[in-house]
């Protein structure tokens, strides 16, 4: 004799919104790592939906590449200006200016390794203590050991060798002062996930994951935006396809693809019949077999 | 709110049309799996994810491409749930991995643990989210030592549901007899542990024989597959009964509104009913659920909601909500069992922090009853309990806690505990009841049976018996499952008439049913 169950959305729900309350109990300041992105769009409206009617009790904290589609950006403030929720930006363009990071040079150069840095000195400036993060463990064979609550030393690192058991959902937020915790309150989501929730929630998000036209280049098989930040390499003709994208980061190795997708309902079927990770679409993790682990190790997201 | 129409670049959905099955029928199972190292658990795990399409053309192209490097001819599926770089140069798992698959169905979280003897935190970890767990069994090898270990875990953990996969079978030429002995050592051991549910399943995880599609070559084999089964298995709410409600929160947006969030850790509540609050005992009624902001007519286990009380009662992160009449335990001296996990042993006498739902206390163990010989399930007497050692112990609490039995409830009968110099979590611990009432357990070298079985310390001359007639054999006469059905309450509460009601439509359905009534039992 068992009562209904209720569908894995809303358990998958109900797990993150308890995750978030944890993380605005356990510690006194904490952010959410706002990318623009579908899981830290799904995570902002979680939050709004475990405090109201009260105010998400955080602010979002955007890692500002520089190499931004114009679309996430206007997307941002707009979110931003709808949940009342407070925001800071921490720019990479900024931290070059500063001395903190260096670019690297040439047509395929990534700005990856310098959001690491970027963030960790945000994190430092805003004393965070703990850091909401959209990251999920289907993402990478990585992340599927990784905590829901994940603690980082004071260098912001990551040992997979000592984490902390979880248990139950007893979260152990404590940490020694300097140190902080990576929550992932998405981390038993997979993409689909997402997506499902995404559409049953008519959540608002950037154009960008919808299908529309736009002018890329083939790139060893990732379909690349053609903006100004893409040097375009020897022989690349640049062609205007219909494309959306899976994930929203850097323009400069965010690839995309061709979709006819235009609505919620098109891109769950194509989610879900989809034959790649959305990772595949990446172009730096293809750098080597370990790449998201070495970068995690190193405080990526 | 009224809005203005949103900027290029933003993409507002349109309202949903008129569909209400937006969320999917699918429900979530979570399930933890183990076996000996090399019993086949990865590549059993990977032809899941194969069979419910849940690995894409690039993850499958990576493993045949590193299998191919290793000189393997077909894709070693066991290399797709295979992590750390660390573990790749050693070849063994050694923590727990989380992964997800689907089928339309069900949506499944698999906790991933270990099979080596030192890891035995893992599995605890793996097993305390879990609904049931999947031990794999070696066909030829039959049910080895690392086996009983995990089935001993997860129904330490309360897990009611076990599946021993036998594995292999291939290389017993799929032949009934070579299962039928390992099939009836599983069983009996389930039933030494007291594990309600168990199921045993012929596969061969190589070749995919019943792991999603029925074997051919096993026709003498009548069962569910093995993803049939954990599709179709029966998992409800462990505790729908006893509300309890862990403040996590107060919500107090404005002068207007306040509200308490949180997770309602077992049983049921409705606006209108009647609440106490703990530890202050205040008296109110529940004004209010809201679940994502809007009011709903019911919160029950597993639901984060927030619940406004009809009064201006204090109530504050720690503090419980509860029904006035069904009251948790309140102690400050527990018994439990627990599951060491830190590489410096347990210190009796030393500070810990005990956490437990919502609530933190200072701790210390008073003392160590004994310790669980995991391979033998015998007692065996301790002063300490070292790294992935199970024992029993006593906790003196600095300030009170709220608490049921970990048996009867999951959601308040269990705790960790946290070393207050390193931050570490260094115990799982699951309260049997308060010391008083459980008395001082009989250290001497008895099998500690089911960990399930009574508070109350047992004769040694009381043994469990295997069973004759098996509870699968007793099914398949009557033609239906068996299941007990426990209805309490306060005395008037009509318990009789649902309980005949329910007997009489079961009957009429041609179930074989019968009511046990207190009232009859004390003529
Ligand atoms: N013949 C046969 N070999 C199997 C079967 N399942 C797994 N194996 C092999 O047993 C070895 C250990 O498997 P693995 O999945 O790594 O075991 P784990 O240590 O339990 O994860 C590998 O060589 C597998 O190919 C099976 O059903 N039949």
């Amino acid at each position: 004799m068992s009562l209904p169950r209720r569908s894995h959305l809303r358990a998958l729900e109900a797990e993150a919104v308890h995750v978030l309350r944890e993380v605005a109990a356990q510690f006194e300041r904490p952010v959410l790592l706002f990318s623009g992105g579908k899981d830290s769009i799904v995570m902002v409206e979680l939050a709004r939906r475990a405090f109201a009617p009260g105010p998400i009790p955080f602010p979002l904290l955007h890692v500002d590449t520089g190499h931004n589609f114009p679309e996430t950006l206007a997307f941002r403030d707009w979110l931003v200006d709808q949940t009342g929720a407070m925001l800071h930006v921490a720019s990479v363009d900024d931290a070059i200016r500063r001395g903190l990071v260096q670019d690297e040079a040439g047509p395929e150069a990534s700005r990856n390794s310098l959001q690491t840095a970027v963030l960790l000195d945000a994190l430092a400036g805003l004393r965070a203590d703990a850091a909401l993060g959209g990251g999920r463990r289907d993402e990478e064979k990585a992340r599927a050991k990784e905590r829901i609550f994940s603690h980082r030393d004071r260098a912001g690192q990551w040992d997979p060798r000592n984490q902390r058991p979880e248990l139950w959902n007893l979260y152990n937020g404590r940490i020694a002062p300097g140190e902080h915790v990576r929550v992932f309150p998405l981390s038993n989501w997979t993409e689909l996930d997402v997506w499902r929730y995404i559409r049953a929630e008519r959540i608002a998000v950037p154009t960008l994951y919808l299908a529309h036209a736009r002018e890329t280049v083939d790139r060893r098989g990732t379909l690349l935006a053609v903006t100004e930040h893409l040097t375009l390499l020897p022989g690349e003709t640049p062609a205007r396809r219909r494309v959306r994208f899976r994930t929203v980061g850097d323009v400069t190795c965010t690839g995309a693809v061709e979709s006819t997708a235009e609505t919620l309902d098109a891109v769950v079927a194509e989610v879900a019949g989809a034959v790649q990770t959305e990772r595949g679409g990446r172009h730096d993790d293809r750098r080597s077999e370990t790449a998201m682990e070495d970068r995690k190790r190193a405080g990526y997201f | 709110m009224p809005t203005a129409p949103a900027p290029p670049g933003v993409f507002v959905p349109p309202p949903a049309s008129g569909r209400t099955d937006a969320l999917g029928a699918a429900d979530l199972l979570r399930f933890t799996t183990a076996g000996s190292v090399d019993d086949g658990k990865s590549t059993l795990l990977g032809r899941l994810l194969v069979e419910t399409r849940s690995v894409l053309a690039d993850q499958l192209a990576a493993v045949t491409e590193a299998s191919r490097r290793r000189g393997h001819a077909r894709p070693d599926l066991a290399l797709l749930t295979d992590g750390l770089r660390a573990e790749r140069e050693q070849g063994i798992t050694i923590d727990v991995a989380y992964r997800a698959f689907a089928t339309p169905r069900r949506a499944f979280l698999v906790a991933d643990t270990p099979g080596h003897v030192q890891y035995t935190r893992n599995m605890v970890t793996g097993a305390s989210t879990a609904d049931l767990a999947v031990v794999l069994v070696d066909a030829r090898r039959g049910v080895q030592t690392q086996s009983r270990r995990h089935a001993f875990i997860a129904s330490l953990l309360g897990i009611r549901h076990l599946v021993f996969a036998v594995n292999k079978m291939d290389l017993v030429d799929y032949a009934e007899v070579a299962f039928t002995a390992v099939a009836d050592e599983a069983a009996a051991f389930a039933a030494r542990l007291g594990v309600p549910d168990v199921a045993v399943i012929p596969v061969s995880a190589l070749h995919g024989d019943n792991v999603a599609g029925r074997s051919n070559a096993m026709p003498w084999y009548g069962g569910a597959t093995l993803l049939h089964h954990l599709e179709h298995v029966a998992v409800g709410d462990r505790n729908p009964v006893d509300f309890r409600f862990p403040v996590q929160l107060a919500l107090r947006p404005d002068a207007g509104f306040r509200g308490l969030a949180g997770t309602v850790a077992s049983g049921a509540i409705r606006p209108g009913e009647r609440v106490a609050v703990l530890p202050s005992g205040r008296r109110t009624r529940v004004r209010a659920v809201y679940a994502s902001g809007r009011e709903v007519a019911e919160a029950r286990a597993g639901d984060a909601v927030v619940i406004a009380l009809a009064d201006e009662v204090d109530a504050a992160r720690g503090d419980l909500l509860v029904r006035d009449l069904n009251r948790p335990f309140v102690g400050s001296d527990v018994e439990a069992m627990v599951c060491w996990m830190d590489d410096r042993p347990l210190a009796v006498g030393r500070r810990y922090l005990f956490r437990q739902t919502t609530r933190e206390t200072p701790a210390r163990v008073a003392s160590v009853l004994y310790r669980v010989d995991v391979d033998t399930l015998h007692r065996a007497p301790a002063a300490a309990l070292g790294l992935n050692d199970i024992g029993r112990v006593r906790v003196e609490t600095a300030s009170p806690v709220y608490f049921d039995a970990y048996r009867d409830n999951a959601a308040t009968g269990a705790f960790i505990l946290v070393d207050a110099d390193t931050n570490a979590t260094v115990a799982a611990g699951m309260v049997r009841g308060g010391a008083a009432m459980v008395g001082e357990a009989d250290a001497s070298a008895q099998e500690v049976i089911a960990p399930e079985a009574p508070e109350v310390p047992v004769s040694p001359d009381v043994v469990r018996d295997a069973p004759g007639v098996t509870r699968a054999e007793r099914e398949a006469r009557q033609g239906h499952r068996g299941g007990a059905l426990w209805l309490t309450g306060p005395p008037g509460a009509g318990k009789s008439a649902v309980a005949r009601e329910t007997e009489r439509r079961l009957f009429a359905r041609g179930a074989t049913v019968v009511v046990l009534d207190g009232d009859d039992l004390r003529h």
